[in-house]
């Protein structure tokens, strides 16, 4: 009596995408079409007049409900300059026993006739809630889902991989700290794997590495000196100072000596590798500043993107609408 | 009244019968099996070909939800639901509000109960004052009131002292202690198996250690304090190896098993599917038939359905949130044949697992079809195809896994005290 339940909920019933919740299950197309997408997008922040029509009379609510500011800002931009009417909903959030319950909030907003929910919660597992409650026609996008997804960052550093290397088939790619807490290193890893990345390691001391990690088709390296040997991308993680007590690293100097990302570090990688993060950054804790600041850091690159690959998933979820609409 | 049930397959494992026999009832106890005494006039004579005729079931692990949640369930709703699943006996852990741990709430449960009138419900006592792991209950007074046992429910005792006080104890009175392993701090907050699906879904994980450090620590106790421990809600391999050690040196010990994790794993949980939260956690594929493999061997001796009913709200929140268990008194046997079906586990396994040895488990006289006894018996029809859903689930929790799933086999009758509580 073994009951199946890892239907996509992403997806509706013609395997069109409908929601935009985890990287893990998208085909490559999905992805490369995005990519593609974006990269139109691109100059089009440099324009005088930077709006297009396609979100014409539609709403879109950022319902955040876990603090943030660039990501917020950058879904607000994007959702703008497709000429979307945009709601900003920073909510405080009981736990389901007191007050309001997630569900009820969004179904409040959803009568008030959104057609699209940007969702960040502090739970892994809330985007999928939601997109599963909603009416057939509404489109969630997760911004961040406790320590499970975040696909629209995975999407940026994908893109802004594809600005300055090769095709992903020829990369070697490091992810570096605490995967464990990271939703962004999740994404990241299943965005690599769709898009052919040969080798993805992950670096990092074992109480920051999961359970199993093997299962998501990444090799695990205890050391910076092994683990970027021949690497083109190293993607740092933010290190949580407030959730590093003594249990899962002894103290941020040893931290540092070990996995921080620093000129002698970076000398490990490949010459032109390149460095990203992101953000917010700890500066002295997982990357030294004149890396970060640094010729191979593309950090502030990634944020630009977020903008034009925000937007590219905006139209593509919308898009989908339209069609099924007329057709 | 009087009743005989005619032709059915006649599964009695205390009694070493499986066999198509007819049994006669007559008032509250079974009269006869096989051949009645002259002069035996039944009311009323039912046909059970093709059906199994089996003692009531004896489940060591349900929620009833009151005292203290009524809003989500009764002893009356509950028990009902039991009725209706072939339960004719059920104990209950004493983390009611407020907590099992005076005779006064014993007495209380006794009689609600027995007004409902479905099912024999029997309270295991609070080991610790309000389960705080602080202070010994007055165990033998609870014991004298009826509990079938003391427990500190699904909160652990940290101070190993205290648990080692507890045991020795409750040795002196020869009361069972019943026993939910797990060391809280390598618990946490975590709500599934550390493994794969943690790892994918990014879900606080419970590692195996936290059960199989418990045991140990536990066993370790039983085996120096001479208390009779009961392990429930065994949930991994590793454990059922630390129990059949302890059996081997006939330690005092036995264990249970709940029916989902005889079923589901980890993998089962998909994309944070609510329905399969349940604790402990829903562990790997090899857990699972090492649990199924456990009962084969005896190093596990009982199936509960550790049933937690729940209001469909509940499991409607992001998963580590969402409410905790099964409302599992409606499936218990249906969920349970299905490994009969599947040639998992014979069914003289699976129907002891029910009845005889949780019955002896928690010290009680029935779980069997000798004459004499109590008249507590089921028939279950194994080829009905039903679907759980709004009208058929008894139980007034909505938290299933298998709700609004197609299901095979079904409890058409059942017996308690020489009494048809439940028939469809």
């Amino acid at each position: 009596m073994n009951v199946r339940t890892d239907f996509p909920v992403q997806f509706d019933q013609n395997g069109n995408l409908r929601h935009f919740l985890t990287i893990k299950g998208l085909p490559a197309e999905t992805l490369t079409g995005i990519l593609d997408i974006a990269h139109s997008f691109i100059d089009f922040g440099k324009r005088e007049i930077k709006k297009i029509p396609l979100m014409r009379g539609k709403t879109v609510v950022n319902l955040f409900f876990e603090p943030s500011t660039r990501t917020r800002t950058t879904f607000e931009i994007a959702a703008k300059r497709l000429s979307a009417d945009v709601v900003n909903m920073n909510a405080e959030r009981m736990s389901t026993t007191k007050g309001e319950s997630i569900l009820d909030t969004v179904r409040t907003l959803e009568a008030m006739h959104t057609d699209m929910f940007v969702v960040r919660d502090r739970e892994s597992g809330a985007a999928h809630l939601i997109a599963s409650h909603l009416p057939e026609h509404v489109r969630v996008i997760n911004a961040g889902d406790g320590r499970h997804a975040h696909p629209t960052q995975a999407m940026l550093d994908m893109f802004t991989i594809r600005q300055h290397k090769a095709e992903f088939p020829s990369l070697r790619v490091a992810i570096v700290g605490d995967i464990l807490h990271s939703r962004v290193a999740r994404s990241q890893i299943h965005a690599l794997n769709i898009l052919g990345a040969p080798e993805i390691r992950v670096i990092g001391p074992r109480t920051l590495i999961p359970t199993d990690i093997e299962t998501m088709g990444v090799t695990y390296v205890n050391n910076m000196k092994n683990g970027l040997e021949d690497i083109d991308v190293i993607m740092m993680l933010r290190i949580q100072r407030e959730r590093m007590d003594g249990q899962l690293i002894p103290s941020e100097q040893e931290y540092f000596n070990r996995y921080g990302l620093t000129e002698e570090a970076l000398r490990f990688a490949r010459p032109d590798a390149i460095v990203m993060h992101p953000g917010p950054i700890n500066r002295g804790l997982e990357i030294a500043s004149s890396v970060a600041d640094g010729n191979r850091s593309v950090i502030l690159d990634q944020v630009t993107n977020g903008i034009a690959v925000r937007m590219s998933i905006m139209a593509h979820l919308m898009g989908g609408q339209e069609k099924s609409k007329w057709n | 009244m009087e009743l005989s049930i005619e032709n059915g397959r006649l599964i009695d494992p205390a009694n070493g019968i499986d066999e198509i026999a007819d049994i006669h009832v007559s008032g509250s106890r079974i009269k006869a099996v096989g051949t009645p005494s002259t002069g035996f006039a039944p009311q009323r004579t039912i046909d059970a070909a093709g059906r199994y005729v089996l003692p009531g079931i004896v489940d060591l692990c349900v929620r009833l939800r009151e005292p203290g949640e009524e809003h989500k369930a009764t002893i009356q709703s509950e028990t009902r639901s039991a009725a209706s699943g072939g339960i004719t006996s059920v104990v209950c852990p004493p983390d009611t509000l407020p907590v099992i741990d005076t005779p006064g709430m014993v007495h209380m449960i006794h009689d609600r109960a027995e007004a409902a009138g479905f099912a024999d419900v029997h309270p295991l006592g609070a080991l610790t004052v309000g389960l705080k792991g602080t202070q010994l209950t007055d165990m033998a007074t609870l014991s004298d009131a009826g509990c079938v046992g003391v427990s500190n429910a699904l909160e652990s005792v940290e101070n190993t002292l205290l648990m080692r006080r507890a045991m020795q104890y409750a040795s002196t009175y020869g009361i069972p202690v019943f026993l939910t392993p797990c060391d809280p701090w390598l618990q946490g907050n975590g709500v599934v198996h550390e493994g794969v699906i943690s790892t994918q879904l990014g879900l606080p994980a419970v590692p195996e250690a936290a059960e199989t450090v418990g045991i140990a620590r536990d066993i370790a106790l039983v085996e120096t304090s001479g208390a009779a421990a009961h392990f429930d809600l065994i949930s991994c391999e590793r454990s059922v190896f630390r129990l059949s050690e302890a059996r081997q040196r006939q330690l005092p010990i036995t264990a249970s098993v709940a029916i989902h994790h005889l079923l589901c794993s980890e993998s089962d949980i998909g994309e944070f599917n609510t329905q399969f939260k349940v604790m402990p956690p829903l562990r790997t594929q090899r857990d699972r038939e090492g649990l199924i493999q456990g009962l084969a061997s005896g190093d596990i001796s009982a199936i509960c359905s550790d049933h937690q009913p729940h209001s469909m709200d509940a499991k409607l929140a992001p998963f580590s949130e969402a409410a905790t268990g099964i409302a599992g008194l409606d499936t218990l046997l249906t969920l349970a044949w299905s490994l009969v079906r599947s040639d998992q586990l014979d069914a003289k396994t699976v129907i002891a697992a029910l009845t005889a040895n949780p019955a002896r488990i928690a010290g009680l006289e029935c779980g069997d079809l000798a004459a004499g006894k109590a008249a507590d018996l089921l028939i279950f029809d194994p080829d009905i195809k039903w679907t759980l859903d709004d009208s058929t689930m008894i139980s007034r929790g909505r938290n299933s896994p298998w709700f609004g799933r197609e299901l095979h086999g079904k409890v058409v009758l059942t017996v308690k005290d020489g009494s048809i509580v439940w028939e469809s």
